[in-house]
């Protein structure tokens, strides 16, 4: 059955495999307590795939899917090197918004986060997207014009963002505290209510369950030694478990995707940071919106268990580490307390940490390299989540049609050569 | 995070300095394709692995120090004082202050770790 454009299709119109989430169903197997059937199928790897794709994140599977759905391109191998969503996928704040400072950018991730509120839909699958209201304070003269900038850049591309003042500021967020005499007063905040919070594992989980459905294998532990090049063009790769022939190649890994990219002769513009981030004990809920500081470098979000999840900004300087620093929380908790001094009493659970591939202007490096056959969706830094589905439908028309589409055309890899960058550091993420 | 043994300052908290990054040799201006600079101005090797670094600590006697580093572990091999070659112990001033750029004469990062830098740009 031949399906719509990115998955979005009619009830009737889908396959028997897999099985239909419902309601219904839940409370059928509840009672006959069956063991559910596995979300997606192993397969033996095979020696030849039309398509490889390395990275078994939200980037790589939502390639996989949209390849399968849009293209009717199904002889696809995702590899992980780990389990799927072990790496960024699952380690992120797993926050969404699309209120960038270029055009190119806004257009792009409001594509993303128009998905994403399709997503659950598409992919049977509930990912829990809350699109709760996103603030980004503003505590000085400087940041409160680049929201302004950004306010209305955000406008004309038809996403909703406003400049908004201290007191609509505190009746979205009662605990914050906008005195005139914090540390770093409150000044005002660029309000978007399109932004909100997933479920980062629910997304990687649906991408693989309806990449499965269609055909794609999903090879986890398996890791990429080396990739066979000849003549200028990918020839296959070399993985932990057996060669693989294959024509295409998608680097969609992050952390090691300077690493990938050298097997295939292919040097980035990229260094890697870890970013650092913790949870607390879980509390009522008394946050509804999703709190940003640029100049805390903080970000703070309550999950629907009722945790707070705090991100910050990139360690400052680059390293392979996934260990988390003292250094890191008690800084964070500063901060955190800076904004909510009620919080003084939450404990945190954990930290951890995940790696951000780095670009020189903040923004991702997506479409095709010198070596024809060789793709790359690196260059993440600390928005790629957020940018996971529209990044996959791209890169699935990259790779059918052979040319980037137009969303994706500016973040092309020889925009290092000529000179053209896209500047995104003012709104990519917290402090760098 | 790490602390960084300065070559003048001794052990000091990471936090003190400023990660300036690779130690890449910068082409002559002179002679240099627009190409080959972008390459230098942007392409990093990037290993997981022993790298050469040059940092700055801002926060104490503001010079700039070479230091090796494994970028896995973040265990750090060597520190010398920015363009000198041989290894200093910690807390004895090593020769003249060189510029801050890195000289002419500074290995680029080991070839087994630096990609190939020529069909990109």
């Amino acid at each position: 059955v031949r399906v719509g454009t990115n998955g979005h299709r009619q009830r009737s119109a889908r396959s028997s495999y897999p099985a239909k989430y419902s309601a219904a169903g839940l409370f059928r197997r509840g009672l006959a307590s069956q063991p559910w059937p596995p979300a997606w199928q192993p397969q033996p790897m095979k020696d030849s795939y039309d398509v490889v794709i390395v990275g078994g994140g939200v980037h790589g599977l939502a390639a996989a899917y949209y390849l399968a759905v849009n293209h009717g391109i199904t002889d696809v191998a995702v590899l992980d090197q780990g389990y799927l969503g072990s790496g960024g996928s699952g380690r992120n704040t797993a926050i969404l918004r699309s209120n960038y400072l270029t055009p190119e950018g806004v257009r792009f991730y409001d594509r993303s986060v128009k998905l994403y509120q399709r997503l659950a839909t598409d992919l049977d699958y509930n990912v829990m997207f809350s699109q709760r209201g996103h603030l980004t304070l503003a505590h000085s003269d400087a940041s409160l014009r680049t929201m302004r900038w950004r306010a209305e850049v955000n406008k004309v591309e038809g996403v909703d963002s406003e400049v908004i003042g201290p007191a609509e500021i505190k009746r979205l967020a009662p605990f914050l505290d906008i005195s005139p005499a914090a540390r770093f007063p409150i000044l005002g905040a660029l309000w978007h209510p399109p932004g909100g919070i997933i479920r980062h594992d629910a997304v990687v989980w649906g991408y693989a369950r309806g990449a499965s459905a269609q055909g794609v294998h999903i090879h986890q532990n398996t890791e990429v030694t080396g990739i066979d090049v000849a003549g200028g063009r990918v020839r296959g790769v070399t993985t932990s478990r057996g060669d693989i022939a294959t024509p295409v190649v998608l680097n969609a890994t992050a952390g090691w995707c300077t690493l990938i990219s050298c097997m295939a002769g292919v040097a980035l513009p990229v260094t890697t940071s870890p970013l650092q981030a913790a949870v607390t004990e879980p509390v009522k809920p008394f946050l509804s919106t999703v709190i940003v500081s640029g100049t805390l470098h903080v970000y703070i979000s309550q999950t629907d268990r009722g945790e707070l999840v705090f991100g910050a900004s990139v360690d400052p300087f680059t390293s392979y580490s996934m260990r988390g620093s003292l250094e890191f929380i008690e800084g964070l908790a500063g901060h955190v307390l800076e904004l909510m001094p009620a919080l003084t009493k939450v404990r945190v659970l954990r930290q951890w940490a995940g790696l951000c591939d780095m670009t020189p202007d903040f923004s991702p490096i997506m479409g095709h390299t010198p070596v024809e056959g060789f793709l790359v969706d690196v260059g993440w830094g600390t928005y790629g989540f957020k940018a996971g589905p529209v990044s996959g439908e791209a890169m699935a028309q990259c790779i059918a049609s052979g040319k980037p589409p137009e969303i994706i055309a500016p973040f092309g890899l020889e925009r290092f050569g000529e000179g053209a960058l896209v500047g995104e550091k003012g709104a990519a993420a917290v402090g760098h | 995070m790490i602390l960084l043994p300065c070559a003048w300052c001794g052990p000091r908290d990471a936090t003190e300095f400023a990660h300036i990054g690779e130690v890449s040799a910068r082409p002559g201006p002179d002679e240099v394709t627009p190409g080959r600079w972008r390459g230098y101005l942007y392409l990093r090797a990037n290993p997981c692995g022993w790298t050469r670094e040059t940092w700055y600590h801002r926060m104490g006697c503001r010079r700039f120090i070479t230091v090796e580093r494994h970028t896995l572990t973040n265990e750090i091999r060597s520190v010398s004082a920015a363009g000198a070659m041989t290894p200093q112990a910690p807390g004895r001033p090593g020769a003249e202050d060189p510029p801050p750029a890195v000289p002419p004469g500074a290995p680029p990062a080991r070839p087994s770790e630096a990609p190939a830098r020529g069909p990109v740009i």
